[in-house]
């Protein structure tokens, strides 16, 4: 069975508008024998939203961000599909017909990304000013050294960076901080858009709540959506305004995380729920019974009578 | 990255499914594991393998098809001719029939020294990593320290102390080996190092085994192709280190090999005299030799480095999807 | 700081493993030394006093009367002091003399190929590794055949076809007799002229080592994540090439030079052979030719002393290059 998941079925949530609209989009991994990675991915982002996406590892959520940016590699090939970004002065653009040029001005600027893992995302023999500060020389040419460094600056203040940190190495600040460090550079240019990553994934889940609050915080602030990729549920039901669920390549529900939480409709959405254990109840009730048991014993979510 | 049209209401078979379907008619199923560990046979490998092949043949068989090489005529020097095929020397010797000999000792003492060397960093690289502790430091240090002497200098001070009746060939071999086994070493080492920190080998030491069972069963099928890469090195190292050797004429006093073959050019004024025929194939004989060695390691390289191998799968099958996608839009 | 004191230390110990080597081989191997070199002595037309004597057995062995640790002793307190002890081949000149007069030749030869080799292999490496599949590949196997090419066979080819057969460049020799050596127009020119084939023959011949550690590793570096993420970023293709990509792929490239330059210094000895250049590589040969003994000792240490400062200097610059050494120290 597959959800009715036209672009119509799950309205966005806020009122402004989408920002980006990803419609029928596959991605294949021309091995040996071709792999789909992406099948007909359809949704829409809200300005603003903070969209959530969902599922376990190996179900495509990564191919699917880096291949709306055009960042996945050979073997990954977007075999159909259209992204379209409505810009802010009204203007769409066309991400998979851009020219290399103006892909090259059109990233980060309108669009930026958190990687997972930021130790191996920083060039470790550069100092994270000089990272920060050619993000800006490379958009902005016009800027004068002063102004380029009162905006680094200014990004490490707002995510809880002391702007002294401008000399350090990526080998010489704490996970927790290289994550933030990220953050910031993503907002360089106040880009309308982030896709995050699994950014707090490799972090210890006090500094995990740290960062998230920023990233909310951020958001209200600077008026950015979030399209966030993780394989926590929970946390998405937490921060997101919609989540999209995605198994196997494909986008099995994408509903608003109120709905999803109370009523999901995809049993594969009801197994990931089911798979968390919570603070409340009897003590052993997770591993023993589970929480909801109406899934299939062989994991086929494709039949439902 | 070029523009990607939309593609509905595309007709023919797209190049992802082409591809897929050149797959499937070859018949071929997923490959097992062990083959993953043998290099992919790609046109260097064939050419390198050709290469060494012949070249072995050539030396292995060779002597014993041609003349006599020390025979002298009263030729003279004289240029390629249909009796010798290669022309004669300066004392009337085939240059051919002394081309085969001299491979064939090329060939003895490279793999010899190249053994012996391969042994000797295996020794002083695996095991130090794998004991760890004081014993590493030493070897290391030891290691690093013949590193950085240079080699041939050392060599040759050695040979030059050595009178020259005593100057056999497991003389030179020995001296070779030792002054070249270094870099071997701590390349084994740095691999060692990085396997012996694997849960596996844990498990196995936990579990009691002893030293030299968990280096054989655990740890050196891990290094294997990192030691035929060094053997390879090895080898080539100590044919061109051997060559340089007996062309200052302190080589070993009784053997036969292309660098004498040049010192002797060199001595007869074989180039003011203008006879290309004479120390041109010994050094062509080492290149081919060396480049073939080469390009069986650019083989294993891949092995090891994976990420080269799949660099040059990924520009194989743009070339294919481009060829095909020429194909649908031209028919 | 860490680092730099560990380094030090090492390359103490490295040039105490050489002088000790220095020490032992001519006692380890077989034949008296000390004999055959005083004969040789009196043919040039030298004197053999007790003096003589004393001091070629405390650099060759043969000495009897001191134990051989106070022999080791005075060993190391001479050559500290810079006496390395009297030249057979070149009677009378000192041994420090001798290779005092040809060393910079060697030197200057040696240096500046090797820097020319390893910019370009580098350059030529990184642009190979950066866009695969354009003409440049077929460098790979081409520098990899000629890495595969003995040094002096090289030198004869260049010989034959550039000297004798175009008449391009001089095939012997460090400049032209007839001039006056000195800081003078004419000198330096012929020196340069004259070093032109030797040292085409050690950048043609170590060019292919340096170009393919380069390419291999860039071949690495770019599939690393700050590589996605600085095109993520939008930066300019020629920025993230070499700021990021070649700039962390060098690295090993630069920690090997110890290997690189032992080649080259091999690979030199055998080259100056060829082209009678008077650097101290055929000095060392001349020597083993004459059983000049105390001239080959001489010429080995120095060699090891260049070698190693060389490769001490190439450390040092590793921990400028890599600031994550500076942390682990």
């Amino acid at each position: 069975m597959s959800a009715d998941l036209s672009l119509e079925h799950a309205p966005v949530v806020t009122s402004r508008g989408p920002v980006l609209t990803v419609r029928n989009l596959s991605v294949v991994y021309e091995t040996e024998h071709p792999v789909p990675a992406v099948r007909n991915a359809n949704f829409q982002l809200g300005r603003g939203e903070i969209l959530g996406l969902a599922g376990e590892s190996g179900c495509g959520k990564t191919t699917l961000a880096y291949a709306i940016n055009r960042l996945h590699q050979p073997p990954a090939r977007i075999s159909a599909g259209q992204v379209t970004f409505h810009d802010r002065d009204g203007q769409d653009i066309d991400l998979l017909a851009l020219e290399d040029e103006a892909l090259r001005r059109f990233r980060w600027s309108k669009l930026s990304m958190v990687f997972q893992g930021a130790m191996n995302a920083l060039n470790p023999v550069r100092t994270i000013g000089d990272q920060l500060d050619d993000t800006l020389r490379a958009h902005h040419q016009s800027l004068r050294k002063a102004a380029r460094q009162d905006r680094c600056a200014e990004v490490l203040t707002l995510v809880g960076v002391d702007p002294k940190r401008v000399r350090s190495y990526p080998h010489e600040l704490s996970g927790g901080m290289r994550q933030r460090v990220m953050i910031a550079m993503a907002m360089l240019l106040e880009p309308q858009v982030m896709i995050m990553d699994e950014p707090t994934t490799a972090l210890d889940v006090v500094v995990q709540r740290d960062i998230l609050r920023e990233i909310v915080r951020l958001k209200e602030e600077l008026n950015f959506a979030v399209i966030f990729i993780t394989h926590d549920l929970p946390l998405l039901l937490e921060i997101s305004d919609r989540i999209a669920v995605m198994l196997r390549g494909e986008i099995v529900e994408l509903d608003t995380a109120e709905a999803l939480y109370r009523s999901a409709a995809h049993p594969y959405t009801r197994k990931l729920l089911a798979s968390f254990p919570s603070l409340s109840g009897g003590r052993g009730a997770f591993i023993r019974s589970g929480e909801d048991s109406d899934f299939d014993r062989d994991n086929n979510f494709e039949e439902q009578p | 990255m070029t523009n990607i049209q939309s593609m509905t209401g595309q007709t023919q078979a797209s190049p992802t499914e082409e591809l897929a379907n050149i797959s499937r008619g070859r018949g071929q199923r997923p490959k097992p594991a062990w083959r993953l560990m043998l290099p992919t046979p790609t046109p260097w490998l064939i050419t390198g393998l050709i290469l060494i092949g012949s070249i072995i043949i050539f030396g292995a068989v060779g002597p014993l098809l041609v003349g006599d090489p020390a025979a002298i005529s009263n030729t003279g020097l004289s240029g390629p001719s249909a009796d010798h095929w290669l022309g004669t020397t300066q004392t009337g010797q085939d240059v051919l029939a002394q081309l085969a000999h001299a491979t064939r000792g090329s060939l003895q003492i490279g793999f010899l020294v190249g053994v012996l060397a391969t042994l000797l960093s295996a020794f002083f690289g695996i095991y130090g990593a794998y004991i760890g502790g004081f014993a590493d430091e030493a070897f290391s240090l030891l290691s690093n320290v013949f590193l950085v002497i240079p080699g041939l200098p050392l060599v040759i001070v050695i040979s030059g102390f050595v009178p020259r009746e005593s100057r056999g060939l497991w003389t030179i071999a020995v001296v070779l080996a030792l002054t070249s086994w270094a870099a071997s070493a701590r390349v084994l080492r740095a691999q060692t190092l990085s396997v012996r920190n694997r849960d596996y080998v844990a498990a196995s030491r936990v579990s009691g085994e002893r030293a030299w069972r968990v280096i054989a069963v655990e740890i050196l099928p891990n290094l294997l192709p990192v030691l035929a890469s060094q053997f390879v090195f090895a080898v080539i190292a100590a044919i061109l280190g051997e060559a340089g050797l007996s062309f200052l004429g302190l080589g070993a006093s009784s053997s036969s090999t292309l660098g004498t073959m040049l010192f002797y050019a060199q001595n007869g004024f074989a180039l003011p005299l203008g006879a290309w025929w004479w120390f041109l194939p010994p050094g062509l004989m080492i290149a081919l030799f060396g480049m073939g060695l080469s390009l069986i390691n650019f083989s294993i390289d891949e092995i090891i480095n994976p990420k080269l191998k799949n660099a040059r799968l990924v520009r194989k099958r743009a070339r294919q999807a481009a060829r095909i996608q020429k194909k649908a839009v031209t028919s | 700081m860490n680092y730099v004191i560990r380094k030090l230390g090492f390359y103490a110990a490295a040039l105490w493993a050489a002088l000790t080597l220095n020490f032992i081989i001519p006692r380890l191997l077989p034949g008296n030394p000390v004999d055959i070199l005083l004969a040789k002595l009196q043919q040039r037309g030298g004197s053999i006093t007790e003096e003589t004597r004393k001091s070629y057995a405390i650099l060759l062995g043969g000495d009897d009367t001191q134990p051989i640790l106070a022999q080791y002793w005075t060993y190391l307190v001479n050559i500290f002091q810079g006496d390395l002890g009297v030249s057979i081949s070149y009677f009378p000149a000192k041994v420090t003399d001798v290779i005092g007069a040809s060393m910079p030749w060697t030197v200057i030869l040696v240096g500046v190929s090797t820097v020319i080799a390893a910019l370009l292999g580098i350059v030529l490496g990184a642009l190979v590794g950066w866009k695969p599949g354009t003409w440049l590949d077929s460098l790979v196997p081409a520098t990899t055949l000629l890495a595969a090419v003995p040094y002096f066979w090289l030198a004869l080819v260049l010989v034959y076809i550039l000297s004798r057969g175009l008449g391009l460049f001089p095939g012997q020799g460090g400049y032209n007799v007839v001039l006056d050596p000195g800081f003078n127009g004419p000198f330096i020119l012929s020196a340069i002229e004259h070093a032109i084939l030797p040292a085409l023959t050690i950048v043609i011949a170590s060019l292919g080592g340096w170009l393919l550690g380069m390419r291999n590793m860039m071949v690495s570096t770019l599939s690393e994540d700050y590589v996605l993420t600085a095109r993520a970023k939008g930066l300019p293709d020629r920025w993230i090439l070499r700021n990021y990509a070649a700039r962390n792929a060098v690295l090993p490239s630069v920690a090997g030079f110890a290997i690189s330059l032992g080649f080259v210094v091999s690979g030199s000895v055998v080259t100056e052979q060829v082209f009678s250049y008077p650097g101290i590589g055929s000095r060392l040969l001349a020597a083993v030719t004459n059983n000049d003994y105390a001239l080959m000792q001489g010429v080995f240490l120095y060699i090891t002393i260049a070698v190693l400062a060389a490769n001490l200097l190439v450390d040092l610059l590793y921990s400028l290059v890599d600031p994550r050494t500076r942390a682990r120290g």
